[in-house]
């Protein structure tokens, strides 16, 4: 009559030995492409592709000598305040418009076409709206992030289970309850999905915002060090960006396994019929 | 409501029939149409019935025949074409407060997000009931399905009938006057289904709410019921309102096997028989 709760607990000496298959698994590609990277331009005198040595040596002098309060905070608050306005905005607009056919028949077409302009090219009419202040660079992370939240969340929305949303009616829920426990909670999974979308579109458009007009930022100073021809530390501002994306996207995974725990352990227990 | 009393409180069937009170639950003349676009299906043509306060009524008929339908009616989940239900005399326009309903489809009728407890216990935080009275309702409802190891575990760790349990605990903890049930069985195995019977008789005896029970199932009906309305193919009538005078204390074993309980499942199953035939009162045109 019960079903399996979880995976039978294994001895430690196993668990050891498939922890140790999972990092290998998961390091083995960068660990080769760096290794490979660092041969290639070992002997490099290309001025173009210094090699990785230089690139690292000059990696802890660009950035931990000041550049991170200057440069790299005033970016991941940028990213921090577009990003979690895209999601306020995105998952409160998404719920309204997937609660009301009528109003999903309204507004689907068009979002479909907001959702279909690369967000980049929104950067120079916003600079028109908003200047070239950090309220701009929000604003061009908040017009690419919204998209993938905002739609995802009509979907989650709407796929609710019927069977369910008659429960919250015959127990006579209040609003409250219902948009939280049954609409949001419900349309978690699709939210989820949303927003991790997001996060790399609003990644990509912080550093473009800081392209266009900026006097600092981490988009500002990778370009700074490209017109000065200071290519060791153009790469090394590559290098920081792809490790800060990949810190943003396992915090995500963090959050996530603790908020859709129920999500995967439906998944992996699917019942069939009814 | 009525606490949960201690040991059997067993009611005569028969005498809660001749000493009928007010009804709990009224069907007058319901009749249910769905209309998509220029499609419309006559799943209900005209339903009347009632059911006294503390009844146990088992509704049969076979699949398709409206009974989801009707009970979605009942709850004012659904606006019927014409006629209504009313529930203690006040029609139904909305999910009435002190009704709750075990839906056909348990399993997704629970909260795959909420802990069992969690899910037992929202809709009395809905109902504003105060925590200790809550913490003891909640206790006691699963304790009387047999869940009181499970209160942490989540919907889905859980199997078929042991997630029906937690459907019927919550409806149970709720404290309803009136119970509806739309095949709560029809997906558990033979055994399992056996218990969750005699678990949902005990139940009714023991807190004496309404039951409207539904099953396309004849023995369940007439195991359950006191009575048992049996309805009719699509477009779907009352065909009879049989009374169960079987004793009031049944046992899947002798119950069962009863001359008497052989007669009345004849019974009830010759009348949708005939009515599959096409006999059925009059001007009903058969199209199943
Ligand atoms: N939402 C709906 N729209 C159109 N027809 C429906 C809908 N729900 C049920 N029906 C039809 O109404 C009839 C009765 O269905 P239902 O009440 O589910 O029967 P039962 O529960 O007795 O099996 C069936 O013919 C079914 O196809
Ligand atoms: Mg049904």
């Amino acid at each position: 009559m019960t079903s399996t709760i979880g995976v039978a607990r294994r001895s430690e000496s196993s668990l050891l030995i498939a922890w140790a298959k999972r990092a290998l698994l998961v390091l083995g590609l960068p660990i080769v492409l760096i290794v490979a990277w660092w041969l290639a331009t070992a002997n490099s005198t290309s001025f173009y592709w210094p090699p990785l040595r230089t690139i690292l040596e000059v990696f802890g002098a660009t950035w931990f000598e000041g550049r991170m309060g200057t440069d790299v905070a005033p970016s991941l608050v940028r990213l921090g305040a577009g990003y979690a306005l895209a999601l306020v905005l995105g998952v409160t607009v998404g719920v309204a418009v997937g609660s009301s056919p009528t109003l999903r028949a309204v507004v689907e077409p068009v979002l479909e076409f907001f959702r279909a302009i690369p967000p980049p090219v929104l950067v120079p009419v916003l600079i028109l709206f908003a200047g070239i202040g950090d309220g701009m660079k929000v604003l061009v992370i908040v017009s690419g992030a919204i998209w993938p939240i905002l739609l995802n969340t009509v979907e989650g929305v709407r796929s609710i289970d019927e069977v369910l949303r008659d429960t919250a009616r015959c127990y006579r829920f209040r609003r409250r309850a219902r948009l939280l426990h049954l609409v949001l909670r419900g349309a978690s999974p699709q939210i989820v999905t949303g927003a991790r979308q997001a996060l790399s579109i609003a990644i990509i458009l912080m550093v473009i915002s800081e392209m266009f007009a900026a006097t600092n930022g981490l988009g500002f100073s990778i370009i700074q060090f490209q017109r000065s021809f200071a290519i060791p530390q153009m790469f090394s501002g590559i290098i920081l960006l792809g490790l800060i994306g990949v810190a943003l996207s396992l915090l995500f995974r963090v959050v996530e396994s603790r908020a859709m725990a129920w999500h995967r352990g439906l998944h992996h227990t699917q019942r069939g019929g009814n | 409501m009525t606490e949960p009393r201690q040991g059997t409180d067993v009611t005569d069937s028969s005498a809660t029939l001749t000493d009928p009170a007010a009804p709990m639950l009224d069907v007058r003349g319901l009749k249910k149409v769905y209309t998509s676009g220029k499609r419309s299906v006559e799943a209900i043509r005209d339903l009347t019935f009632s059911v006294g306060a503390g009844e146990l009524v088992c509704l049969v008929g076979p699949s398709g025949c409206g009974k989801t339908t009707l009970l979605r009616c009942i709850s004012g989940l659904l606006q019927c074409t014409a006629g209504e239900a009313a529930l203690e005399g006040k029609r139904v326009s909305g999910p009435p407060p002190g009704m709750a309903v075990v839906f056909q489809e348990y399993g997704r009728s629970l909260f795959p997000w909420l802990t069992v407890w969690q899910n037992v216990e929202l809709p009395l935080k809905e109902k504003k009931v105060p925590r200790a009275e809550r913490k003891r309702l909640v206790t006691d409802a699963l304790a009387a399905v047999g869940l009181a190891d499970s209160h942490t575990a989540h919907p889905w760790q859980l199997s078929g009938g042991m997630q029906q349990r937690v459907a019927i605990a919550r409806a149970v903890a709720y404290e309803p006057q009136v119970l509806l049930m739309d095949e709560p069985f029809a997906a558990v195995d033979a055994q399992t289904r056996a218990d969750l019977e005699d678990l949902v008789r005990s139940l009714w005896q023991r807190l004496g709410v309404t039951v409207l029970f539904v099953t396309h199932d004849i023995d369940e009906a007439v195991y359950l019921g006191q009575r048992v309305i049996v309805l009719s193919n699509s477009p779907t009538v009352v065909l009879e309102d049989v009374i169960i005078d079987l004793p009031a204390e049944r046992d899947q074993l002798t119950t069962r096997s009863l001359p008497r309980f052989a007669e009345l499942r004849a019974h009830v199953y010759e009348r949708i028989q005939q009515a599959k035939g096409g006999h059925r009162p009059a001007g009903v045109e058969s199209d199943a």
